[in-house]
């Protein structure tokens, strides 16, 4: 009797739901249900947002969109001339001063922590003020930049500028750092603040490293210096790529330490050209500055609304950017993912 | 590596191979020896930093704490520091909104989201939601901040007003003190089994009591208030910008990193946990809000606690939609326009190319860092050691 009330399919879908509960467990879905639209919220401010700035900054992008990227920082909202071009130059060079001083410091001190660092109190002490910049609100890190940097010292002097003295003459003739707020000194402190985030990403990709590598490149007899060239890095790259483009994407939307090192939020002087001249385009990094974050701020904060479309327009460009670097991380790192199981 | 120094037919001669032999040319030690400290240097460059930060910071402020008038830092009406007027309890409390109100979104929409993407969502689900976090997560300040002001400041926070949120204000209190009762009822029920101890239990017994009347009172006052309806008070939603909207965007920006730490912890909680529960019968909400989440806690509470951190660091959002320009009045209103400590220094730093105004007003920028630094510093240390409890427990 048994077997033939388990051969009837209504039945036995009945004993199923009786046992495994499905579509009795009111709760549960309404929990799952629940944390699903957690989910949902983000994924609907995401888009709320997007349609916000692109319809505000649609009669910008629709009607100009090449002028909007090639003008300059103008006074009235109907200029012609209004555009971005300072902003998207002066987040390209911050770009590359984060590429050449964050990025090689920061991959060499992951590689000190993960393969040379013994467990002693020095390390210890490394380990400790990483985690803890990696804390620090950015606006501390713009603090540092504008007393450093920007009002300079002695001390700054003596640490940064006496030491590189051929190195500053190849911008300015006198010495950076008096009183003057520089692409150098946003440049600098951008990637001071990066520098924890691609220790940290940079770190746990050489940590991902299989051992048995290292111990078969000992094995045939290669020093440290050649385990680590020739086995340790190549295989962390793609995890360190991946570090260093969040990073970078930080870096180009990052606006606090900006303002607080006195980037240009009103009007900024059109640059020469860098076609007329070497001195030109090295005395750029000595002078006042912009960015894209900064161009955004300078926009909304003028009175009476006049330039949000302007600003909408810049921060489409500013997203497609930030976005764009943001996927290519996420896609490079699921590939790899993907490919080593 | 043809620098390595031994050849075979050496090799051949048992008798030759020394220590020295091994070790290898002094030439390639000497070499070692440099790359070593040339990383070494990199890593220590961090170190050189955070001096340089905790310098930079004490010598203005220093300056600040030794010259002014603390008469004018504390009781004063408001942060008016182009006049001479610190006070520091307007930067605080708005401070102090901004981040309960962001934690308000970020903290359940952070951790719902972890706990989907750990307990629920199949693999091949997640590979299409995580990313929604991914891209929130990488979207920049100054976007949210415009967001905020031109969206959730006149579209959500104005549109519900003043009787609105005395409701939602209601209903955020019936919450919280049923999720009080309740964590309490259970932490008497199963005295022994936590890992907490009582005196931790206690104290957090009495955070959460006062918190929960200092809500009330927050509540009681915008009823009060209700009576007169020119009178202004908690609830009375004022101007373009207010501090309720620049914390809806501060928490907008702060829930992908709960939701990361969070997803952390629960992924480190060990299957054996789960599949045993299941095993006794558990349900799947069960087992999730009986045995995964308490196992996590210490990890979940790092995560909120980094949101704190995070979220009264947060700057351009209130600078931009705070309802606040360079100077602002007392306020604890959150319907109110007010300004932080940090977009009191982002304040103090616009306007001209470098920081001018009474004697002590450069100063005062880094005295605000310093305390807004200290803060942050001690919400992550403590944030690190529960992250530690969570990784000596598995």
């Amino acid at each position: 009797m048994v077997a033939s009330t388990l051969g009837n399919n209504g039945a036995k879908a009945r004993v199923e739901d009786e046992i495994f509960g499905r579509g009795r467990d009111l709760r549960g879905s309404g929990f799952r249900t629940l944390l699903l639209s957690c989910l949902g919220v983000s994924l609907l401010v995401l888009v709320v947002l997007m349609v916000q700035v692109v319809s505000d900054g649609w009669s910008v992008l629709s009607t100009r969109p090449i002028d909007f990227l090639t003008g300059v920082l103008r006074s009235q909202p109907g200029d012609d001339a209004l555009g971005i071009s300072q902003g998207l130059v002066g987040s390209f060079w911050i770009a590359v001063f984060v590429t050449f001083l964050a990025f090689p410091v920061g991959i060499a001190a992951a590689v000190y922590l993960e393969e040379y660092a013994k467990q002693n109190r020095v390390t210890t002490i490394i380990d400790t003020a990483v985690r803890n910049l990696a804390g620090v609100p950015s606006v501390v890190y713009g603090l540092l930049g504008l007393f450093l940097l920007v009002k300079g010292s002695k001390y700054t002097n003596w640490l940064f500028v006496h030491p590189f003295n051929w190195f500053w003459k190849l911008f300015k003739d006198e010495a950076a750092f008096q009183g003057q707020s520089t692409l150098i000194a946003g440049g600098m402190t951008l990637a001071i603040l990066v520098l924890p985030i691609v220790i940290i990403t940079a770190a746990e990709a050489i940590r991902a490293v299989p051992s048995s590598l290292r111990q078969g490149a000992y094995g045939v007899g290669a020093t440290k210096w050649d385990v680590i060239r020739t086995q340790v890095l190549p295989y962390a790259a793609p995890g360190i790529l991946t570090g260093t483009l969040l990073s970078l994407s930080r870096a180009i939307g990052e606006a606090a330490p900006l303002i607080l090192v006195g980037a240009i939020t009103g009007r900024l002087a059109p640059r020469e050209s860098v076609l007329s001249g070497i001195g030109s385009f090295t005395e750029q990094f000595a002078d006042k500055f912009t960015a894209m974050p900064i161009v955004i701020v300078g926009w909304i904060r003028q009175p009476g609304e006049t330039f949000q479309p302007a600003a909408g327009a810049a921060i489409v460009v500013l997203l497609i950017l930030v976005i764009a670097m943001n996927s290519v991380a996420v896609a490079l790192r699921n590939y790899f993912e993907k490919k080593r199981g | 590596m043809t620098d390595v120094g031994i050849n075979a037919p050496e090799l051949g001669r048992v008798s030759e191979i020394s220590i020295e032999t091994l070790a290898g040319p002094k030439k390639r030690a000497r070499k070692e020896a440099a790359i070593r400290s040339f990383f070494f240097f990199a890593a220590s460059v961090s170190v050189l930093i955070s001096v340089l930060i905790v310098g930079s910071l004490m010598k203005e402020t220093w300056t600040f704490v030794s010259e002014v008038d603390w008469s004018v830092t504390w009781g004063e009406i408001g942060w008016f520091p182009r006049q001479g007027l610190y006070d520091m309890p307007t930067l605080l409390v708005s401070s102090l909104i901004v981040t309960i109100v962001a934690m308000l979104v970020a903290g359940p929409l952070g951790l719902g989201s972890a706990i989907y993407l750990s307990e629920y969502a199949s693999k091949r689900t997640r590979k299409f939601l995580k990313p929604i976090l991914e891209v929130l997560a990488g979207v920049p300040s100054v976007v949210l901040g415009f967001f905020a002001l031109v969206f959730i400041s006149p579209q959500v926070i104005e549109r519900i007003g003043r009787n609105g949120w005395l409701v939602i204000g209601a209903l955020i209190i019936v919450v919280y003190l049923m999720l009080v009762l309740g964590w309490a009822r259970q932490l008497v029920r199963r005295e022994a089994g936590t890992e907490l101890s009582t005196q931790v239990k206690r104290v957090m017994v009495l955070t959460l009591l006062v918190a929960s009347a200092l809500i009330l009172i927050w509540w009681v006052n915008g009823v009060a208030g209700s009576s007169d309806p020119e009178a202004a008070n908690f609830f009375t939603v004022k101007g373009s910008g207010q501090l309720a909207a620049a914390a809806v965007g501060v928490g907008i920006l702060t829930i992908p990193l709960v939701a990361s730490v969070s997803e952390d912890a629960l992924a480190s909680v060990p299957d054996e946990l789960r599949q045993a529960s299941a095993g006794l019968g558990a349900r799947k909400m069960t087992t999730t809000v009986q045995v995964v989440l308490p196992a996590a806690v210490s990890g979940i509470v790092a995560a909120f606690i980094i949101g704190v951190s995070r979220a009264m660091g947060e700057t351009m959002v209130v600078f931009l939609a705070g309802g606040a320009a360079d100077q602002a009045e007392f306020t604890a209103s959150p319907f109110d326009g007010g300004m932080t400590m940090t977009a009191a220094m982002a304040s103090l730093a616009t306007g001209t190319d470098s920081v001018v105004g009474e004697a002590l007003t450069f100063q005062s920028l880094f005295f605000v860092g310093s305390v807004l630094f200290l803060i942050t510093l001690a919400l992550n240390i403590v944030a690190s050691r529960f992250v530690n409890r969570v990784r000596e427990k598995y």
